[in-house]
């Protein structure tokens, strides 16, 4: 018995493939991979623009530090909204998240005489608690996130205003800057790390400097460093942990989750409130950086973050993405907003490009999706 | 140890005013293969409902192994050891062989201070769990979308064995498929009979039942006509007791009329 085993198992290792499965090359196997779209499109955006305008600046250590400020903020809210995409959720209410955090920080920081890490604690508990309403409503109700979020996105706005106004009588609150001097819990968020290091490039004369000697790029930006380690968490996370694996459950089949035991409310909810989460990371940067908070910040941002998403290779219907993919669509969104400006081309055709790009990722992520699904 | 791992005693169930099943009894042994016919609205989902813990019947005896039980949930028969595949199988065609075999019961390992799902040994469980029911998968990270009905469905009973099920209860598994991908489907059915599980197979297809089953149970508008061993009735005999025998024959007897006018 065991010996006819054996031949059974050696006449399968000798011809492993079905006479029906055709060997695949490896480009169709990397067709398959979500954020093949992204990297090739970033690789061409680069190409074009070291062309186009290599000698404008923008590939200098200044122009470098441009582009991948815009991408990274960008990009953590798209880390945000990519988890949350393959959840098989939207959140449009990312933007005025932001601009809501924003002012949770100021507001008590400049008017309350809080303390800072009091002031971050605050806006982060906050935020993250609308998410979970707003997460809540939807498995609750079982309304498409679509409706919920865009009825948080006017909520959040108008209660922004009114309340900064309440508070201060303004809509722009400045003067952070003052109050969070020399905080180590604003630095976190708005300082920069790496300043020895570019001095240390200055003094060797390897990157250009000020007539005063101080070199043009002070340091890394810390949103830059946020953006690196959330992006490098989120794709662990997706990809590695079993909570990763009820993303993908959850939005490739929410009731095939549900009947093998995946905790699909719980998942969503807790995206919910990740997303809102990455947008007080975004707020804080900012309002650190700029040392203001303003009610209109974050205007559109819950869009860019969709798009960065979707040109990044997830499906609008959930289920299929990558954080590392969302990330190279945020590089593509920062270098071309920042190269149009360098190449002195009107901004106007920036809008004209993102909307191209929009349609030409959505065309071939539903062609990814058939091959993935079989229907081709 | 009781012969029977599952047996229902005078089991009714009511749904309001309507009698979905009235007095069944049913012994389900393990290592046999226990065949559910009748045609639609006979009040097999129902019954197959109460095996997997989705409703407690309204009246009469569950008994598991021996002993009353009563399921509070799908997850309390599936403690249990009662496995149910249904028709939409609970796959996800967008993730890969192995991400569906574990879904929701991930294998995991210690990476530094982080617990990771440990995908190479899910790979390789996947894998093996495939082959030991017949299934040949080229690669487990592959989305199962691509493969075909019957071997998803094979992928769904491979995972229930593999997470312990004793008692395995297919909700009509070839009633999407095409001959050679349900004999497939029977020849794994027949697998796990041999591994010694008791399996509920539930179809109207006398023809993909007989081959596999070793007891019968007849359903007819919410009642049991009987359980038979297969060695005291035949294929044309059942067919005949189900509601389609009458039926078949009346239908037969009408197209002769139909040809006896038309030679006329």
């Amino acid at each position: 018995m065991s010996t006819s085993l054996k031949t059974d198992e050696a006449a399968h290792a000798q011809s492993p493939d079905d006479e029906r499965v055709r060997s695949v090359s490896l480009v169709k196997k990397l067709l398959t991979r979500p954020e093949l779209g992204s990297i090739s499109g970033a690789l061409l955006v680069f190409a074009f623009f070291a062309i186009v305008a290599g000698d404008s600046g923008m590939f200098n250590a200044d122009g470098i530090l441009n582009w991948s400020t815009v991408s990274a903020q960008l990009g953590i809210l798209a880390i945000g909204a990519c988890l949350l995409m393959i959840s098989g959720e939207f959140d449009l209410s990312i933007g005025s998240m932001i601009g809501f955090a924003g002012m949770m920080i100021a507001i008590p920081a400049l008017y309350w005489g809080w303390p800072i890490w009091a002031c971050i604690l605050f806006a982060f508990s906050g935020a993250m608690s609308i998410g979970f309403l707003n997460g809540f409503i939807v498995v609750r109700t079982g309304l498409p996130s679509f409706i919920v979020s865009l009825a948080f996105l006017f909520i959040l706005r108008g209660l922004t205003i009114a309340l900064s106004i309440l508070f201060t009588n303004k809509t722009i609150v400045s003067g952070v800057a003052e109050v969070a001097e020399g905080d180590i819990f604003a630095a976190a968020f708005g300082g920069e790390i790496g300043s020895s290091f570019f001095n240390w490039l200055a003094t060797m004369g390897w990157i250009e400097t000020y007539t005063d000697g101080s070199p043009i790029v002070s340091g890394i930006p810390m949103v830059i460093v946020w953006f690196l380690l959330l992006a490098t968490i989120a794709s662990f996370v997706l990809l590695r942990t079993p909570y990763g694996n009820w993303i993908f459950a959850s939005g490739g089949d929410a009731k095939a989750a549900k009947n093998v035991g995946v905790p699909t409310d719980m998942v969503k909810i807790s995206l919910f409130m990740f997303t809102a989460f990455c947008a007080t990371v975004f707020a804080a940067c900012q309002v650190f950086e700029f040392g203001s908070a303003a009610a209109d910040r974050g205007l559109l941002k819950e869009f860019e973050a969709i798009i960065a998403v979707v040109i990044g290779g997830a499906l609008l219907t959930g289920g299929y993405g990558s954080v590392v993919g969302a990330c190279f669509g945020a590089l593509i969104f920062g270098v071309v907003q920042m190269g149009i400006f360098f190449t002195g081309a009107d901004s106007d055709w920036f809008r004209v490009f993102l909307g191209i790009m929009l349609l030409a990722a959505v065309l071939f992520n539903n062609f990814i999706r058939k091959r993935v699904t079989g229907s081709v | 140890m009781s012969e029977f791992i599952l047996e229902l005693k005078n089991a009714s169930r009511y749904f309001g005013p309507v009698i979905a099943l009235k007095d069944i009894n049913m012994q389900i042994k393990l290592g046999e293969v226990h065949c559910l016919l009748g045609d639609n609205g006979a009040g097999k989902s129902t019954l197959i409902k109460i095996l997997a813990g989705v409703h407690p019947p309204s009246e009469g005896e569950f008994l598991l192994d021996g002993q009353p039980t009563g399921f509070k949930s799908p997850k309390d028969a599936l403690d249990a050891g009662i496995a149910t595949v249904y028709q939409d199988l609970a796959l996800v065609n967008l993730m890969s062989v192995t991400r569906n075999f574990f879904m929701g019961r991930e294998i995991t390992k210690k990476w530094g201070p982080f617990t990771v799902f440990d995908l190479e040994r899910a790979n390789e469980i996947a894998r093996k769990g495939l082959s030991e029911i017949g299934i040949d998968v080229r690669d487990p990270e592959h989305p199962i979308g691509t493969m075909s009905g019957g071997e998803r469905q094979c992928l769904a009973i491979a995972r229930a064995i593999h997470f312990g099920a004793k008692v395995l209860i297919l909700d009509e598994p070839t009633a999407a498929l095409g001959v050679k991908q349900s004999a497939n489907v029977l020849k794994v059915v027949a697998k796990a009979r041999a591994r010694g599980l008791a399996v509920i197979l539930i179809t109207h297809n006398v023809h993909h039942a007989y081959p596999v089953a070793d007891r019968f149970t007849l359903l007819n508008r919410g009642k049991s006509l009987g359980t038979w061993l297969k060695k005291d009735v035949s294929r044309e005999e059942i067919l005949e007791m189900m509601a389609g025998g009458q039926e078949l024959a009346d239908l037969e007897a009408e197209l002769a009329e139909f040809n006896r006018i038309d030679t006329n």
